[in-house]
């Protein structure tokens, strides 16, 4: 490559030329550097007020993944119990997923009297016998002493074995664990997938192959002899006691009601309004600037301090959230609206005005058409944004499905339903992202304007 | 179809366009009308459906709307100040209703801030560093979805819908997820706020990017610029002041936002003021919500500033 030398004065000619690059003031040359820095500095002070080293040295990492893989799969917790007569007694919890009578193939009974549970196939199975437990795993057999007061282990204690004073907790990774103690042994056996999700364990269609599930119901025998198979089924499905399908669908049903009646009745009150604030429609400073201030007032009041008001005056439920989302819309739809009439063009008010039209009609013909379109369009983009702000502020107590979301975030048991949840929340989002996208598409044809203007 | 047929279907006097112009409005009407009559009907039903759904309705609790003043309005308004400074009260009785002194954050000595001064803060500092996280992640992710910087397809692609899942995916669960892990506190509330406006800033951002001036990007390649060098030098410069307006839109919005993540968990004024309502302590309210909203308004306002000095006097729409 060759490069054409320049000659000195040439140089110097040109920086004559052009002072402004080539002698930058202060500002200009260190200012991206200063607030680089600046930032920097703002990020250590926040480490600091957030004491982040202790928190993320206290944290229980290993739970966000235990929460994670509870999000698609579940585990069944039976336990061994040794009978004074030396027996095994096989104890399940109520509401197990395995239903009232599970004979489950992972758990055999052994020829001697002893159960077996194959937690991962052959390769890791924890059996209880007589007084002693064994647990193969990982190509060794350790036995238990389990004739004493406490559990006693024979031997040295391999890394995934715990041994505490009155029980030994056993980790043979994701496909389970067990606990032994004095005269139990409880296992938690891992599955991946939603256990019972269409029917539960109380359901007569429960535990049967899918196509038993539709013969029956297209063609079997009456089960309930006053219901139809499938209105049985659908019964069952919506009154699912582990996923409570019915709830959540109308749980997630008021929230996109809370979205729409709060985000139109918003727009309704927002419209005239708009009309008196902006200062080129209606020429009245004072008013203008009175209820500008009201739209920021309503804003600035936020969503979340007007849901917990009205929680408190209508109780919880979909209609405080929607007046928490009507509120603060008025306010954001009045500003938008208020905004977008100042931007309008005058020449067909101008127009229309010089035919002697009454006010009513200049607006009618001169403005509205102008500026219908980017108001429907902010509307629908304030809708969609609030599908989203519906579940947060449903949380506190203003109805929808937030507030069942986090509740089964916070008994920590149920993470399976936060999934589904989330993946129905998902697909609402989704869903309305795409209608209000084509609807503004259509309306305001290849005109970007309506997301940046 | 011949001419003749044609020229039997068009308009051939001025009364013909009148009547097929007057046929298009009169349709149209219709149409609108419908529209309207669809929207008025779902509006109604879903009215009512929101009122038999909740707990209390609406006829019936109006009457008592503002029965909340009651408790609202404190008995002596000089404890709203109290309360927003931690004085002692005269009222305190031992209940936590006027415990204001309880509540100091010493500093040094006999220096303290006040109780709802520090949350306040706390608050605000969620806000900025997950706007700042949001926004250092947001300007790559939205080069490599830009159409005209995008290096490949597949890697468009995949940033667009990585940036759309943060978007959707409510803030909550990632709060409820991390505070878990992380004890409930004001970080799980940063991770959840900051990886929302990931998603968010995304978007605008590569639509931004999308509009830039591409001769300076051409006059980058001319030289045998690679990517880096073309972002930093054929994009970066037009499209940094709109970034930053759309940060500082955006810290706006994040205020609000860990204010309500804070009253589920969060940590911050949000929690502290949804415990004072619905416990109906008065004047702790009162000086909680005049605290809030004047730091709301300030934000705004500075946001506002600022953003005028960016890029001169442009309206933007408010997005969450």
């Amino acid at each position: 490559m060759t490069m054409t030398m320049i000659h000195a004065s040439r140089a110097q000619e040109i920086e004559e030329r052009y002072p402004e690059y080539f002698k930058r003031s202060f500002k200009q040359r260190f200012g991206a550097l200063m607030i680089g820095c600046g930032t920097l500095l703002y990020m250590l002070y926040a480490v600091w007020f957030f004491d982040l080293p202790k928190l993320v040295a206290e944290a229980h990492w290993e739970r966000f993944g235990i929460y994670l893989s509870q999000w698609v799969s579940y585990d069944v917790q039976p336990e061994l119990r040794l009978q004074g007569d030396g027996s095994i007694r096989v104890w399940y919890p109520r509401f197990s997923p395995l239903g009232d009578n599970p004979h489950p193939d992972w758990m055999v009974n052994n020829a001697d009297g002893s159960v077996s549970v194959l937690i991962n196939g052959t390769s890791r199975t924890v059996t209880a016998g007589n007084k002693q437990a064994t647990i193969a795993a990982h190509g060794e057999t350790y036995t238990i002493d389990m004739s004493g007061e406490n559990p006693r282990l024979v031997g040295q204690a391999p890394p995934w074995m715990k041994v505490y004073d009155d029980n030994i907790m056993v980790d043979l990774g994701f496909a389970g664990d067990a606990s032994i103690s004095s005269n139990r042994v409880k296992i938690w056996k891992r599955f991946i997938g939603w256990p019972n999700f269409f029917f539960d364990t109380r359901s007569p269609f429960f535990d049967k192959p899918a196509g038993e599930v539709f013969s029956l119901i297209l063609s079997g025998p009456r089960i309930e002899p006053d219901q139809s198979n499938l209105s049985l089924a659908f019964d069952n499905i919506w009154n699912n006691g582990a996923w409570q399908h019915g709830d959540v669908w109308t749980k997630l049903f008021q929230t996109i009601v809370m979205a729409f009646l709060g985000t139109l009745l918003g727009a309704i009150a927002a419209f005239p309004l708009a009309f008196l604030a902006a200062r080129n429609i209606t020429p009245n400073r004072l008013l203008n600037q009175v209820l500008k201030r009201f739209f920021d007032f309503l804003r600035s009041v936020d969503m979340l301090i007007w849901a917990l008001f009205l929680t408190r005056a209508f109780g919880p439920g979909p209609l405080a959230g929607s007046g928490a989302i009507f509120l603060t819309e008025t306010g954001t739809l009045g500003k938008l609206y208020s905004e977008g009439l100042e931007n309008i063009d005058d020449k067909p008010r101008e127009g229309i005005k010089s035919t002697g039209a009454s006010t009513a009609l200049v607006h009618r013909y001169g403005v509205m058409p102008q500026i219908v379109p980017v108001m429907v369009s902010q509307t629908l983009y304030q809708w969609e944004s609030n599908v989203r702000g519906a579940t947060i502020i449903g949380a506190v107590g203003a109805g929808g499905i937030g507030l069942k979301l986090w509740e089964a975030m916070r008994t920590n048991t149920n993470w399976a339903n936060v999934g589904y949840m989330v993946i129905l929340i998902l697909m609402v989002v989704f869903l309305f992202d795409a209608a209000s996208n084509a609807l503004r598409s259509r309306l305001m044809g290849t005109n970007k304007a309506a997301t940046s203007h | 179809m011949t001419t003749a047929d044609m020229h039997s279907h068009m308009p051939r006097t001025t009364r013909d366009i009148g009547n097929a112009w007057d046929r298009m409005v009169a349709k149209r009407r219709l149409y609108t009308l419908i529209g309207l009559a669809i929207l008025l009907f779902a509006a109604v039903s879903s009215a009512q459906y929101a009122d038999e759904a909740n707990a209390g309705h609406f006829f019936e609790r109006l009457p008592h709307l503002f029965d909340f003043l009651s408790w609202l309005i404190p008995k002596d308004w000089a404890d709203v100040w109290r309360a927003l400074f931690d004085i002692a009260s005269p009222n305190h009785t031992g209940g936590e209703e006027y415990n204001f002194a309880d509540g100091r954050v010493y500093v040094s000595g006999s220096f303290y801030v006040p109780e709802y001064f520090e949350l306040m803060i706390t608050t605000i500092n969620i806000a900025i560093v997950s706007t700042i996280i949001g926004f250092v992640f947001a300007v790559p992710l939205a080069f490599l979805a830009a159409k005209n910087f995008s290096p490949s397809w597949p890697l468009r692609m995949f940033s667009k819908r990585v940036m759309e899942f943060l978007r959707a995916f409510p803030e909550i669960v990632i709060a409820g997820l991390f505070s878990a892990v992380l004890s409930i506190g004001p970080v799980a509330a940063i991770i959840a706020v900051s990886l929302h406006t990931i998603g968010a800033l995304g978007k605008l951002f590569y639509e931004v990017i999308e509009n830039t001036d591409m001769k300076a990007d051409e006059g980058m390649r001319s030289v045998g610029g690679n990517w880096f060098e073309r972002v930093r030098f054929g994009a970066l410069p037009q499209v940094l002041p709109n970034l930053s307006s759309y940060a500082l839109l955006r810290l706006e919005i994040n205020v609000r936002a860990s204010t309500i993540i804070g009253a589920v968990g969060g940590g911050g004024i949000g929690e502290e003021l949804k415990l004072s309502i619905s416990r109906g302590f008065g004047a702790k309210t009162v000086a909680l919500m005049i605290l809030l909203f004047a730091t709301i308004v300030a934000v705004d306002q500075f946001s506002a500033w600022l953003r005028r000095r960016l890029v001169g006097e442009h309206a933007f729409l408010l997005q969450h």
